[in-house]
């Protein structure tokens, strides 16, 4: 007995070894990275999404070469993320590596896979490394620069004219951004600034000394479990009706099945809405609903638009996906229908793109609330560290 | 000599190891460098742990934390220029002993559910410090801008040369941790996980050997943690989080507790079978999508009824315990 | 001053919500000598059971009491199956075990309801807020929180110190052997201990579902806190249970609200901001060490 599980567990170790592809066919390979186990799997799902059907609306080609995807796991850890993508630029020979959802994954993984020769086309994470002394002539990003969403927020408050404003994040490196991103162009006054600790679950200590200061307004920073948590208390707490909160990357369409009309009401900045009127959003965003049942969210947008950007490449080099050089410069136009509607790239390969203030507001009778355009905060933005980025073209 | 089954399955599985960059070169999959020098890194650690949970029965579920303090050690040091390997290691290897020292001393007094506890929370402790430095990068992390320098001795950068520098140091850490288990003082650390009380009586205190035992782990995790950092050229405070030092202490059951050739074999076994959920192409997507279901089953399946696992496969050496 | 006595109130009330879990898996750890990870899966099962029978029926009631019949369901089987030849093994099997259940449970709660959060809410009846003193308004349901916890702690009391099923369980844990020679169904009496302290978990998870966020994993959040409660608090005591949940409730309350105020006037602003919340996510993990270098046993430990 013991025998022939040895023999068979020696057996899988060697088939696993050989289990490799052989096929040389041409074929465009696409490795797309994101995190698709554990609670936050469920946004790797809408940008797995959105990737088959952008795959789907091309037609699974581009420039007459099929298209192949291979998934990859990186379970929230850079030395997963970064194992994923060593074995696919070395084991798969993907032409482009995509996805990846964190900042600090993205760190991990794209200075190895540009280092590798191959393009990393980011669509979501956007640290300021990569967009300053770090850029790549490899590296494009159809997300944005992390600071850039709440710079938006941070100008909208200033020039509505609001002060004594209460600031809250969690207590690790994308907060203390988020923050300082909107105190560079929030100069009014900032009754306190709260870091809680990432993964907290009760905010009820924070919400009793956010009422005790007494403020004008309230700006938080709370992604995925926390905001949902936030927001149901600051919503139970009787707050809502006191103090307008302001939010980045709090309230999206992922969280507001679960906060329903506790998310009434929310401002947030952006750039991309699902009612943005572009003629490749409203296919996008159509075809989702159909597809999934649900309605898209912006890490799904993104992850669309970077399919169709490797696609403009392909197409202009008519395939060839040897030449390098010219992929690049195709992907410099930007000349793709992209759900946002008409961009340019920055030198550091970043979006020069508009924020929109969107409001959360009730849905159509029996459903949940959406969220919707109110006006432009900023046209044709740039980020604030593409002067650091030695690129010039 | 006489060496058992199990030896020679360990000296075996060695040379395929020795033999996997010669293989990859001639099928032409360097990724499978990467992966089994990533296996060698966990094995380390997970030998580490071994030391204490299956030799000296101290369940400590902070052992990731030393991961993460080697690996700050060469990060951090890095971060302000300071790229000398040995400078880097000894420091990963010392701070990793000095805070195991600390914890060790607090902890080692307690024992059963109360060690484990208390490891956790220490490790919970250096998790939220890494976050909130923010000159080190905080939960973004550090980048490792260039990798340990050895001068002319070996070229970390040189995927092969850094495979068999972990491989030599799989190797030697192996006979080590082997030949402290048989020395008196493994005697007294398995005595006392055997029979505390007996071991007592014949007059031995077993918590200044069970500290130095916890303080040598530290260290050797720590070594792995430089490994590791190297390996990824990249670090987060993530290293430190409870759920990989779960992943430890499965890769230590799914080899064998209290085994030389177990470490070694359980990191295989994890990591191979983590690869394979997710994307081997033989599997349907169900598997795929939720591999981590699966992966608890088997974990369940095994502690019920595998116990002794992969090594226990392996049959001992007669007429003496351990292989 | 009406502050600090709010935040001692929140203080109050994040302590019984641990200490609701914390009861469970201290009978269970103190009477079977089982540790048992997958207790915030558990807890996790009443929040979804109760969130989704609540949210298909409209009746909140109906979803608190199938959402704890559930969880005692679940509680039993699990027991059942997977964790009966578990007592006699050591603690390191229980944690490896358990540990697999937990990413079972996970998974199949993701398979059943999807990786997002799902919607929970109170029902109106309970969004209402009482003013306890003059400036002072407090949330009725967490009022209500603190109320159910406090009357469960008196109710295990009760039942363990002055009941026969209690004197059973008391005796169960000092001799197993011996009881079960005098004749009592030793089995039975611990898959209904564990499925008692499944049910007080899934009765946390009832109650925290209205107010925290309902998703795959939240049972992983909260059940380092409650390890750091028991070990503080003494294994194996329910008085050490409420002990421990109170004071790092309250810990770790005022720390979030007041280190930083408090670091500010003996150190710079800037130093301040840094260390505070740093030193605030800490603080419960330095007062377990503490308590463990004074009191290695705990506070309150179960008399042996």
């Amino acid at each position: 007995m013991r025998k022939s599980i040895l023999l068979l567990v020696t057996g899988l170790t060697a088939a696993a070894l050989v289990a490799a592809p052989a096929y040389a066919q041409k074929t465009v390979k696409i490795g797309f990275i994101t995190t698709l186990s554990g609670p936050n799997g469920v946004i790797g799902e809408y940008m797995k999404n959105s990737v088959d059907l952008a795959v789907a609306h091309l037609g699974g080609k581009m420039a007459g070469l099929p298209v192949e995807v291979i998934y990859g796991d990186d379970q929230m850890k850079p030395d997963v993320g970064k194992q994923v993508a060593d074995e696919m630029v070395k084991r798969h020979n993907v032409n482009f590596v995509s996805g990846i959802i964190w900042s600090n994954i993205m760190m991990a993984v794209a200075p190895s896979v540009t280092g590798a020769g191959t393009f990393m086309i980011g669509t979501n994470a956007g640290p300021s490394p990569l967009a300053g002394k770090g850029c790549s002539e490899l590296f494009f990003t159809t997300s944005w620069q992390n600071d850039q969403t709440p710079e938006a927020m941070g100008k909208y408050m200033q020039d509505a004219g609001l002060t004594d404003v209460y600031i809250m994040a969690p207590n690790y490196q994308a907060g203390k951004d988020m923050l300082s991103g909107f105190k560079r162009y929030f100069k009014g006054k900032i009754v306190d600034e709260v870091y809680t600790r990432l993964g907290q679950t009760d905010y009820q200590a924070e919400l009793s000394q956010l009422r005790s200061k007494n403020p004008k307004a309230v700006f938080v920073f709370y992604p995925g479990g926390m905001g949902i948590q936030f927001l149901k208390q600051y919503s139970e707490a009787g707050l809502r009706g006191q103090y307008p909160l302001y939010s980045v990357y709090t309230v999206d369409e992922i969280s507001i099945p679960a906060v329903k009309h506790a998310a009434l009401g929310q401002l947030e900045t952006r750039y991309w809405s699902p009612d943005l009127k572009s003629p490749a959003n409203e296919k996008y965003v159509a075809d989702y609903r159909k597809t999934y049942g649900k309605m898209p969210v912006f890490y799904g947008a993104q992850s669309y638009d970077g399919i169709m950007l490797i696609d403009s490449a392909v197409r202009a080099v008519k395939g060839d996906l040897a030449n390098k050089k010219g992929m690049i410069a195709a992907m410099r136009k930007a000349n793709f229908n992209s759900t946002r509607g008409k961009f340019s790239f920055n030198t550091n390969h970043f979006p020069i793109q508009n924020f929109y203030l969107l409001k959360t507001v009730a849905g159509p009778a029996g459903q949940d609330p959406v969220m919707e355009i109110q006006k432009a905060v900023f046209t044709n933005h740039k980020d604030s560290y593409a002067k650091e980025c030695p690129m010039k073209w | 000599m006489n060496f058992s089954a199990r030896t020679l399955i360990l000296l075996g599985f060695l040379l395929l190891l020795a033999a996997v960059p010669a293989l990859a070169a001639a099928f032409k999959e360097p990724f499978y460098l990467d992966l089994f020098r990533r296996i060698m890194i966990f094995a380390i650690a997970a030998l580490s742990l071994n030391l204490i949970l299956g030799y000296g029965g101290m369940v400590s579920f902070g052992h990731a934390a030393y991961l993460g303090v080697g690996a700050y050690a060469v990060g951090i040091l890095a971060h302000h220029g300071i790229h000398d390997g040995f400078l880097q290691w000894g420091l990963a290897i010392g701070a990793s002993a000095l805070v195991a020292l600390v914890i060790g001393a607090v902890s080692v007094r307690t024992s059963g559910i109360y060690f484990i506890m208390i490891t956790l929370a220490f490790t919970q402790m250096l998790y939220y410090l890494g976050i909130s430095i923010k000159e080190y990068g905080g939960d973004d992390g550090l980048r490792l801008a260039k990798l340990s320098q050895f001068g002319d001795l070996v070229d970390l950068s040189n995927p092969t040369a850094f495979y068999y520098l972990v491989l030599g140091l799989l190797t030697l850490l192996l006979l080590l941790v082997q030949r402290l288990v048989n020395s008196r003082f493994g005697m007294v650390i398995r005595a006392a996980k055997s029979n505390e009380a007996r071991t007592r009586a014949i007059g031995l205190s077993p918590y200044p050997y069970r500290l130095a035992a916890f303080v040598i782990a530290g260290a050797i995790c720590g070594l792995a943690g430089a490994l590791l950092v190297n390996q990824t050229a990249y670090l987060t405070p993530d290293f430190m989080n409870w759920t990989r030092s779960g992943e430890l202490m499965f890769m230590v059951i799914l080899g064998g507790i209290g085994t030389t050739a177990g470490p070694l074999l359980g990191a295989a076994a994890l990591l191979l079978l983590e690869d394979l959920l997710q994307g081997w192409s033989l599997l349907p997507t169900w598997v795929h999508r939720y591999w981590q279901l699966y992966l608890g089953i088997i974990l369940v399946l095994v502690v019920l009824f595998a116990k002794r696992g992969l090594a226990g496969l392996l049959p001992e050496r007669k007429g003496g315990k351990d292989g | 001053m009406i502050l600090v006595l709010e935040q001692f109130l929140n203080g109050l009330q994040l302590g019984v919500m641990l200490f609701l879990m914390a009861a469970g898996l201290t009978l269970v750890f103190g009477i079977m000598n089982l540790v048992n990870l997958a207790h915030g899966s558990l807890y996790m099962v009443g929040a979804y059971l109760a969130t989704y029978v609540y949210q298909s029926t409209g009746s909140f009631a109906l979803g608190v009491a199938l959402g704890l019949a559930g969880t005692l369901v679940v509680g039993v089987v699990t027991e059942l199956v997977a964790l009966r030849t578990l007592y006699e093994r050591d603690h390191l099997d229980q944690v490896l075990a358990t540990f697999g259940l937990i990413l079972i449970f996970n998974e199949l709660i993701a398979l059943l309801w999807g990786r997002s959060a799902i919607y929970s809410t109170l029902p109106a009846y309970l969004q209402d807020h009482v003013e306890l003193l003059p400036g002072l308004r407090y949330p009725l349901f967490r009022l209500l929180i603190i109320m159910v916890g406090l009357a469960v702690a008196g109710l295990l009391w009760f039942v363990v110190a002055r009941t026969r099923l209690g004197m059973l369980i008391r005796a169960g844990a000092s001799n197993r052997t011996m009881v079960a020679a005098l004749g009592v169904n030793i089995r039975l009496l611990y898959t209904l201990v564990f499925g008692f302290g499944a049910a007080l978990a899934g009765l946390a998870g009832i109650m925290a579902g209205p107010i925290y966020s309902v998703q795959p994993g939240m049972g992983e959040l909260v059940l380092i806190q409650v390890f750091v409660v028991i070990v503080i608090g003494g294994i194996g005591s329910i008085r050490g249970a409420l002990a421990g949940a109170v004071i790092v409730g309250v810990v770790d309350t005022l720390g979030r609200a007041f280190l930083k105020p408090m670091l500010a006037t003996i150190t710079t602003p800037t130093a301040a901001d840094a260390a505070g919340p740093a030193l605030a996510s800490m603080l419960i993990y330095l007062l377990m060490a503490v308590v463990l270098a004074l009191r290695p046993e705990g506070l309150f430990p179960a008399r042996a």
